[in-house]
């Protein structure tokens, strides 16, 4: 008797604290963004740390270098003015939108597709980028394009979080997929063998074929990716200012000079088609 | 939680399923292996002790993660192909096997050893003397610290879910990045890990009480 009263107790506290627990998080992401970033003359980005082209962890200087981490730079420098900074936090495809939900940063730029289910949870920007979708296999395979994957028996490799992996199961029902923590586990998967094709982002596929000779893009892109900016919902104001940046770096060339930075030196990339 | 469960339960049973295979296999080898490396470390051979205490000291000292990874990423460029299931479940097994080793023989090193010398005084050979005489009673006294691997060795298959092992740990990663609901997805698999986890701990106690 005293001991089911024990259990009884120990499951009732176990509910309570799922309770609070769930009910948690909603205050921070819902306060204005806009004018706490402009109080703090900071806005904090979350940003990817492991994506060569995007933004890839220097280790060098511990800094994080790329596309979107210098998008990131300018965007805030026309928010908050010249002496605005800009904080990058460290994420990956999967734990970009719980940190954000969670008010740890204000916004996402980081490689980040706009789909309509995302839509329903985070607000996005226009876009800033046009992605689409590719394969990374090593030199002498076999596989041409992504229906040379839509059989039973191949393996491809993807990441957790990201929208390329939902894709591959609709272009190549067939194939297995398996889901990674991250693009660096991704890509040695693909070296040990895991897989026979790694599948994400072109961008994201021609920074993996310059750092790693040996592996190549094929195939062309089978979807559209564009990457947006993406927000909490309700921070319509710092939406607003964010495309209001990406119009305004479109109109003076600073656009283009970051195109050209970051992706004029990818073999077999043709840069002028991002320009915008 | 509960549009979790009934939107995804599919994908739940499968991790279920292969967490509780991992864990089954796992905890029978390393069963077998850690108890066969503690008798080595209390044998007379200095050879055989040697053996055991380097095996035990290296995979009692490398992380889970790094030896699962090991046999993901590395044996499969050299030696032969191994998946993300097996590569997790021999991390599993080998981590958890040093363990259990220095339970076991922390066991056997607690029976007094006129037990051994009786036994062989008596006639038994070594083997006959510590697999009828001395692991009986050493496994009755570390059935506690037992549990406690076991335990561990369910949490710890969560492992699985770094090398693509299909797991509970994985399955969680996929839908809560599919939803969008983090909390209410860890939670699931929180409280599924816990059905495995409870009964094994209430039967280590019920096992405990009856023996010991």
């Amino acid at each position: 008797m005293k001991k089911q009263f024990r259990l009884a107790t120990l499951l009732v506290a176990l509910g309570a604290l799922m309770l609070t627990l769930s009910g948690c998080g909603k205050s921070l992401s819902q306060q204005n963004v806009l004018q706490n970033d402009r109080k703090a003359n900071t806005i904090t980005w979350g940003v990817k740390a492991d994506t060569k082209l995007f933004g890839l962890m220097d280790v060098r200087d511990n800094q994080i270098k790329g596309f979107d981490v210098d998008m990131a730079k300018h965007i805030t420098r026309h928010i908050l003015g010249k002496k605005g900074k800009a904080k990058f936090i460290q994420v990956t495809s999967q734990s970009r939108i719980p940190l954000l939900k969670n008010g740890n940063i204000d916004a996402i730029i980081a490689t980040m597709t706009i789909t309509p289910q995302r839509e329903k949870v985070v607000g996005f920007s226009n876009s800033y980028f046009d992605a689409g979708q590719s394969l990374l296999v090593p030199n002498g395979s076999k596989i041409k394009n992504v229906n040379d994957l839509n059989k039973p028996g191949t393996t491809v490799l993807g990441v957790v979080g990201a929208n390329s992996v939902q894709n591959i199961k609709k272009f190549a029902p067939k194939a297995r997929v398996l889901e990674l923590q991250d693009y660096a586990q991704a890509l040695t998967s693909l070296k040990a063998g895991q897989g026979v094709a790694l599948t994400t982002d072109n961008g994201i596929l021609y920074g993996m074929a310059v750092q790693n000779p040996g592996f190549k893009v094929v195939g062309g892109t089978f979807t559209r990716e564009p990457y947006g900016v993406a927000v909490n919902k309700g921070q319509k104001p710092f939406t607003n200012e964010v495309n209001k940046a990406i119009k305004e770096m479109e109109a003076d060339g600073e656009y283009n000079q970051l195109i050209k930075k970051w992706f004029g030196n990818v073999p077999g990339f043709n840069y002028k088609e991002l320009e915008r | 939680m509960i549009t979790i469960l009934s939107d995804h339960w599919q994908e739940l049973l499968t991790g279920l399923g292969w967490t509780l295979l991992s864990s089954v296999l796992a905890l029978i080898f390393s069963l077998i292996i850690g108890s066969l490396f503690a008798i080595m470390e209390v044998t007379e051979s200095k050879v055989a002790r040697t053996i055991a205490r380097i095996y035990i000291e290296i995979f009692r000292n490398i992380p889970l993660l790094v030896i699962t990874s090991f046999f993901y990423l590395v044996i499969p460029m050299y030696v032969v192909k191994v998946n993300g299931f097996t590569a997790g479940t021999i991390g599993l097994t080998i981590y958890t096997s040093a363990f259990i080793a220095e339970t076991v023989r922390s066991g056997i090193q607690s029976v007094d050893p006129g037990q051994m010398e009786g036994a062989r005084a008596n006639g038994l050979t070594f083997w006959q003397a510590m697999s009828n005489v001395i692991l009986p009673q050493a496994f009755r006294l570390v059935i506690p610290p037992l549990g406690n691997q076991f335990v561990n060795l369910v949490k710890n298959s969560s492992v699985l879910a770094f090398v693509a092992g299909f797991d509970l740990m994985y399955q969680a990663n996929n839908i809560a990045s599919i939803t969008f609901d983090t909390i209410n997805s860890y939670m699931v698999v929180g409280v599924l890990y816990l059905i495995i986890t409870m009964p094994i701990s209430y039967y280590m106690r019920y096992l405990e009480k009856r023996l010991a």
